[in-house]
Formats: C-alpha cells, sequence, structure tokens
C-alpha cells in the first residue's frame, strides 16, 4: 500500500473528520499533513497499517491534540477554543460520511466567490496543493495562496457553518456544489492538457452522488462528466487537432465510462425530475449511441432551454436543428443571438455558412473565431478549415 | 446551540427622496415584525434608523484642532439607512434573517460579522 494512494483516496476524509473534530481549517490540514509525513516515513519500515485512513485519521487527531495541548498551557486561545471542541466530538474513525459532505457545502458556500469555491475544494477535498491548483487555473502561486487564506479567514470570521444546509437552503446549496464540480471539470476539459483536474472533478461527482443518492441532479452531473471524458482519446487527430464529434473513431471512445455515463443517466432520468445537468448528459448519451438521433437531441434541447434559457443553450440547440431542418434553418437561429464574443458562436456560424455555399462569409467567421480562441486543438482545426473555405472548397 | 456569533445586519438604500406613504407603510410594518421576530427569538441585540446622509457631520483630527465638514464621510448612490445587530449560531443563519430583511425593504442587505 503506497502512501501517495491512501494521500489521493483519504486526504479528503481525513480532513473532513479533523475539521469536525477541531472547528478549524487550519488544525485540520496540519494535522493531515503530519500524519502523512509520519507514515511516509514509518509505513515503508514498519509496513502499511490495516486500516490506513484509520491510522492517518487517529495519528493526525492525536498529533493536533498534543499540540494544542503545548499552545493551550502557552495560553493560547485559539488552541483552547480547538481542544474543547475536539472533548465535545466523539471520536468516529474511517467512514463517517457526512463529514466530507459537509465540508464539500462549507467549500462551495454561496458567500465565498467562486474561485475561491473551486480552490478551496480541490485543496481541502482534493488534496491538491497550492502551487497545484496555481497552475491548474494559470494563476500566479502567490495569487491563489492568498485566495485560500482569505476563504479560510472568511469561513472563520464570518462563521460559514460545517454542516449539510436545511432542506430549504438545500437546492440552492446544492447547485453551488454542483456548478464548482463542473467548472473545475471544464477547465480541465476544455484545456486539453490538464486532464488531472477532469479526474479530480469527476472524483468528487462519485464522491457526491455517494453521499446523495436522492439527487439526480448530481447523477446527471457525474454522467454529462463521464460521457464527455470517455471521448477525450478520440478528440484530438494524430497531428493535435480538435476532431469533431461526427469524424470521431468511436473505437477509442472510453466504453467502460460511456456504459457508466449510460446507465447513469437512465438511472436519474427515471426518478421524473429533470434539470440541467440530467438533460446535458441525456444529450451526450444520445450522441454515445451512434448514428446520432438528432430529432431527440432537439427535443432535449427543448427541455433544456425551457429549463435554462440562456443564449449557449439557444446555440448548441441551433447546431442539433442543422441537422434536422438544415443549415438555414439553424442559421438564421444564430443570427438572432447576441454573442459576439463567444469563440463557438463564430464557428458554428462558420460552418453553417460554409454548408451553405457561402464561403466569404464563411471565412469571416472562422477568422473571428481563430482570433478568440486559445487552445493550439482548435486553433489547428478552425485553420485547416478557413484553407480550405479561403480555397473554394465546401464540404458536406 | 454553542458559540454565538453577533452580525451587522445593513440596509442599504438609493439616494434620492423619501418614497411616499403608501409605498412605504407596509415596509415598516413588515420591518417592524421582523425586529419583534428577532426579540422573541432571543437573536435581537440592538437596531436603529439612520436619518438622511445630509444630516451627517464628518470630524477629522488635524495638529490639535477638530476639522469639521458637513456631509457624510462616503458619498455614493446609496447610503446606510438602518442597521440591526443580531446573535446567531452561524452564517447561515444570519443569513436567514438577511433575506427576511431583503425581501421586506427590497433593498441590498449587507450581512458582515462583529469581532468577538
Amino acid at each position: 500500500m503506497d502512501v501517495g494512494r491512501v494521500y489521493a483516496e483519504e486526504y479528503g476524509r481525513s480532513v473532513s473528520v479533523l475539521v469536525r473534530v477541531f472547528g478549524d481549517i487550519d488544525i485540520a490540514e496540519d494535522a493531515v499533513q503530519d500524519a502523512f509525513t509520519e507514515a511516509a516515513r514509518r509505513w515503508p519500515v514498519d509496513g502499511p497499517p490495516p486500516s490506513p485512513a484509520g491510522w492517518i485519521i487517529t495519528t493526525a487527531r492525536n498529533r493536533a491534540i498534543d499540540r494544542l495541548r503545548r499552545e493551550a498551557a502557552r495560553a493560547d486561545k485559539q488552541a483552547q477554543a480547538a481542544l474543547l471542541h475536539a472533548e465535545a466530538e466523539p471520536v468516529e474513525e474511517g467512514a463517517v460520511p457526512d463529514d466530507r459532505l459537509r465540508l464539500i457545502f462549507t467549500c462551495c458556500h454561496p458567500a465565498l466567490a467562486e474561485p475561491a469555491r473551486v480552490a478551496l475544494t480541490l485543496r481541502l477535498l482534493g488534496g491538491l496543493t497550492t502551487t497545484e491548483i496555481a497552475s491548474a487555473f494559470l494563476v500566479p502561486e502567490k495569487t491563489m495562496a492568498q485566495r485560500i487564506v482569505r476563504a479560510k479567514a472568511k469561513i472563520r470570521d464570518a462563521g460559514i457553518p460545517y454542516r449539510v444546509p436545511h432542506e430549504s437552503d438545500l437546492p440552492d446549496r446544492l447547485q453551488s456544489v454542483l456548478s464548482v464540480l463542473y467548472l473545475i471539470f471544464n477547465e480541465g476539459y476544455s484545456s486539453f492538457v490538464r486532464k488531472d483536474l477532469c479526474a479530480e472533478a469527476i472524483r468528487l461527482a462519485r464522491v457526491l452522488v455517494a453521499l446523495m443518492p436522492d439527487e439526480p441532479e448530481a447523477m446527471g452531473l457525474l454522467a454529462l462528466m463521464l460521457l464527455t471524458e470517455s471521448r477525450r482519446p478520440a478528440r484530438t487527430a494524430p497531428d493535435g487537432s480538435l476532431v469533431l464529434l461526427a469524424d470521431q473513431d468511436r473505437t477509442l471512445w472510453n466504453a467502460s465510462m460511456v456504459a457508466e455515463g449510460q446507465s447513469l443517466v437512465r438511472a436519474c432520468l427515471r426518478r421524473g425530475q429533470p434539470g440541467p445537468y440530467q438533460l446535458q448528459a441525456a444529450i451526450h448519451a444520445v450522441h454515445s449511441d451512434p448514428p446520432t438521433d438528432w430529432t431527440q437531441v432537439v427535443q432535449l434541447y427543448d427541455q433544456l432551454l425551457a429549463l435554462t434559457p440562456s443564449p449557449v443553450v439557444a446555440l448548441n440547440r441551433a447546431v442539433a436543428v442543422a441537422e434536422v431542418d438544415g443549415p438555414a434553418a439553424a442559421l438564421s437561429l444564430v443570427d438572432e443571438l447576441d454573442l459576439p464574443s463567444y469563440r463557438v458562436f463564430h464557428a458554428v456560424r462558420a460552418d453553417l455558412l460554409r454548408r451553405l455555399g457561402r464561403p466569404a462569409e464563411a471565412a469571416e467567421a472562422y477568422e473571428r473565431a481563430l482570433a478568440l480562441t486559445e487552445t493550439e486543438p482548435e486553433r489547428a482545426f478552425l485553420r485547416a478549415r478557413l484553407n480550405s473555405v479561403a480555397r473554394g472548397g465546401h464540404g458536406p | 446551540m454553542g458559540d454565538m456569533k453577533q452580525y451587522l445586519i445593513s440596509i442599504y438604500q438609493p439616494d434620492g427622496p423619501t418614497p411616499e406613504p403608501e409605498f412605504l407603510e407596509p415596509i415598516i410594518a413588515q420591518l417592524q415584525q421582523i425586529q419583534r421576530d428577532l426579540r422573541k427569538s432571543g437573536s435581537w441585540v440592538f437596531s436603529a434608523g439612520l436619518h438622511a446622509p445630509d444630516t451627517a457631520t464628518v470630524v477629522r483630527a488635524k495638529g490639535g484642532d477638530a476639522m469639521i465638514t458637513d456631509g457624510p464621510f462616503v458619498e455614493g448612490k446609496e447610503h446606510l439607512g438602518g442597521f440591526t445587530v443580531i446573535k446567531a449560531a452561524d452564517l447561515d443563519e444570519a443569513l436567514a434573517w438577511g433575506r427576511r430583511f431583503a425581501e421586506a425593504t427590497t433593498l441590498p442587505i449587507e450581512v458582515r460579522p462583529l469581532v468577538d
């Protein structure tokens, strides 16, 4: 049993338990770090303990209590308060799933700014270091460190609680948790390279689904991530350029992720409470079962648009409309949308114009999309399309 | 309920003339109800409404003298209209009271912890 793997799997759980015990995030983090350092020293010599997670939690708790006793003896008020808190809390080693759930809700509290929610979730539940989070979000390490310190201070000073919200607040608060996890996933997916973030988001979504099995939107989000991630191996060509869904080699799709995602979609939709994540997952599930039934995709987008009316959803719907009613119908929908700084808007328009045999306008739209696109695979794709319309070709 | 924290609930209102009584009266009635509920639940600490910002005066100490100027310290499009200090177990509980103020006044409400 190597310490690194235990760390990845058990860090979040251990910190959650210790936060409950001491009522303080910094004490919990320090104690868990100490325990893992000790584990790295002792396990290779003594062999791993029978319950590594339990060992980490017990060691972390004992070490923190020793340290706090020394500090409390020097009349440190914060140490005294944390000790009192710990004495009042029963020890429940290992499987107390509620602790992680509580901490997720704390990290994703709407009183924190969204970038802080993302950073705290990755740090406290994912066990990522500040350096790793900073590099994943292309932010200077110092900025990320300040963001985390400030968020932890707000949790402490403003009294953001460590608990699952009351029933009446739960729908809104769960929404915030789901959107943080999806943001983490998308950051990884849209970058093409930071795929660790996708894996972490999927891992956290699995935890959430296990802890809140009655929430179909949590299931929907997990399904959405799995179905999206399943296509990663087919998403870029050997030359590194983007491959559109229709042109992907499906034998490259991750079959077990597809199967799991599709079965989750069926399971959540059976609850009869469709929500935005479930509907997006359902759309992906239709794509994962080729040939795509575009009429069904349009119907799902109709439902999604009714729930979350946004120009981005309307744009995606128009892409499906193009397959059912043709590019002219889709273009008239797209031209009604006000998304001048969204690269996908220009890419979609360009493609519709290309299919309508209007290469000059298509080229202009590809140029605009290129100007707004940063990732190399998408740029390579757009450049190839631009060259092809500029040469006067227009494909299918 | 273990440790109680105190929170300042501030009501920010737009500058300009006082709204008509028929608009204001139902709001005041609701605010009074919230104050009664706060007292009943033992959460009330202190509350006050403020006169308009143009009644404010700023004092600065300068080289042994007091420099006095007319008007509020911060000029803006909104001003602090009133505040309530409450006791609550945590931010969620304080925000639940804040929400009631927001619903009654339709104004933005700031909830801010007091130093213990």
